[in-house]
């Protein structure tokens, strides 16, 4: 997992160029923690400190209707202007890419961003949008009945990514 | 987890955990109102209704903004304006309402007991809003979040709530709220405004306010309505202004860190002085922003309950 978001760190970096007007936003909530990793990495690299960010996007869920046990709403906390900066999101796991979409649009509702570019951990495929990652960890072939389940240190686990089979 | 019931009726009724849980939800929407976009689809496609029986721009205002900052579409209904001059029931037209698919119901009315017996007889949710005497529930919780937020906590402090406390559903509201959050309530007023038996809330009662004053952390003042019955109550407004008046003397007297409320529209020079009402240990005008947020959050997860 280091090395993936070393990797990607990396790649950031090199996209843009450096790291002017760029910052990390983290999707609640095993992509906040992701983010900060990748903050510190960048910071190794570039010695920057680039603006980090956490969203919460239970609001702009396209199920929030439809689910049966109510999520847990939790605060955005984005203090710098999304306004013409390059924001990279930053989730665990891209699987139908509707998280990625009311990602979006709760961004958008903070501002206009330059551009929005995505960094994922894992890409499980089965995509039900058209949203792919600018930046994977690894790409994992599973199911649909399959789960994919990434535990970090910071939530209290230690860091693995599990492939759990159908009903775990 | 989320809230498990369709209506907001009463704080009486509420589970100190259900408090928690609405004041916990209603922590994020804060933010919300500070964005340049204020505004989240949480509630887009529902419908909202006011149903307002009695005067009211504060509260009415605090619901129509936080539902249409959740994207909901709102309808004011006012009885000067509607069938109800033509003599239609309360009931009758709540159901009409309901025909037109309204999710939830804001209802004000003169009436105790108006919005429970409402809430038995419709299938959209509802929200008391302030019912007769009785109870102003989201008032309380409002009330809470905004103490909870300037003191960092709830349990152990010491309020005093000071002034009509028989015919207001503020103070009703405040006191359970408070109570079952583990706050210790100090209730202050002349005896014609203190109801009787009013100690097995579980409040101590005190006729002077001065007595009430040490070691109290919050003062939470009421409102004097004068247009309803003050003048039988107590003997001239200036010795009322005088006893339980709450003026920068007795503020400097209790402590730097009292925070005072008012659930507004506030009587300056009545019961509460010009210098206190606008001095930085009064949070009524965070009561009033916090009431949009308060009143978004039940409205979410109420949407979310069904």
């Amino acid at each position: 997992m280091g090395r993936a978001l070393t990797r990607i760190a990396h790649e950031i970096v090199e996209r843009n160029k450096g790291v002017k007007n760029l910052a990390l936003v983290g999707i609640r909530t095993a992509g906040v923690p992701l983010a900060k990793r990748l903050q510190k990495i960048i910071r190794n690299i570039e010695d920057v400190d680039v603006p980090l960010g956490e969203l919460d996007i239970t609001l702009y869920r396209d199920d929030l209707a439809i689910r049966k046990n109510q999520p847990v709403l939790k605060r955005t906390d984005i203090t710098f202007h999304v306004s013409d900066l390059i924001v990279v999101l930053v989730d665990d796991v891209l699987f139908s890419g509707r998280t990625i979409r009311a990602a979006m649009d709760g961004l958008m509702d903070l501002g206009r961003p330059a551009e929005i570019q995505l960094a994922v951990l894992v890409d499980r495929g089965h995509r039900q949008l058209p949203i792919r990652a600018n930046y994977v960890g690894k790409n994992i072939p599973t199911s649909r009945e399959e789960n994919i389940r990434v535990f970090l240190e910071e939530l209290g686990d230690h860091d693995r990514v599990c492939k759990l089979g159908s009903g775990g | 987890m989320g809230l498990k019931r369709k209506d907001l009726l009463s704080i009486s009724s509420l589970s100190p955990d259900e408090i928690s849980l609405i004041l916990e939800a209603s922590e994020p929407f804060k933010e919300v109102s500070g964005r340049e976009i204020k505004k989240v689809p949480a509630l887009r496609g529902k419908t909202v209704v006011n149903l307002f029986f009695e005067p009211s721009t504060r509260t009415r205002t605090s619901f129509e903004l936080a539902a249409k900052r959740l994207s909901a579409d709102v309808i004011n209904f006012s009885p000067s304006s509607s069938s109800v001059v033509k003599g239609e029931t309360l009931l009758d037209t709540a159901r009409n309402i309901e025909s037109m698919q309204a999710d939830i119901i804001v209802l004000r009315h003169s009436s105790s007991g108006s919005a429970e017996s409402l809430a038995r007889h419709v299938r959209s949710s509802v929200i008391n809003a302030g019912d007769g005497w009785h109870e102003h529930p989201t008032q309380g919780l409002l009330d809470l979040f905004t103490i909870k937020e300037k003191k960092g906590r709830l349990g152990g402090l010491s309020v005093a709530i000071v002034g009509d406390v028989a015919h207001s559903r503020v103070a009703r509201s405040d006191i359970h709220a408070l109570i079952k959050m583990g706050v210790e309530v100090r209730v202050v007023g002349p005896p014609t405004m203190i109801p009787p038996f009013i100690e097995r809330m579980g409040v101590k009662v005190f006729s002077n306010f001065d007595d009430a004053l040490p070691g109290v952390d919050v003062i939470i003042m009421l409102r004097l309505q004068l247009e309803r019955q003050g003048r039988s109550l107590f003997p001239s407004m200036r010795e009322y202004a005088k006893l339980y008046g709450l003026n920068s003397e007795r503020v400097q007297r209790t402590g730097t860190d009292l925070l005072v409320m008012h659930p507004g529209p506030i009587n300056r020079g009545v019961e509460i002085s010009h210098d206190v009402a606008d001095s930085c240990q009064a949070a009524i005008l965070d009561q009033v922003s916090n009431g949009v947020a308060v009143r978004m959050g039940l409205m979410y997860l109420l949407s979310q309950s069904q």
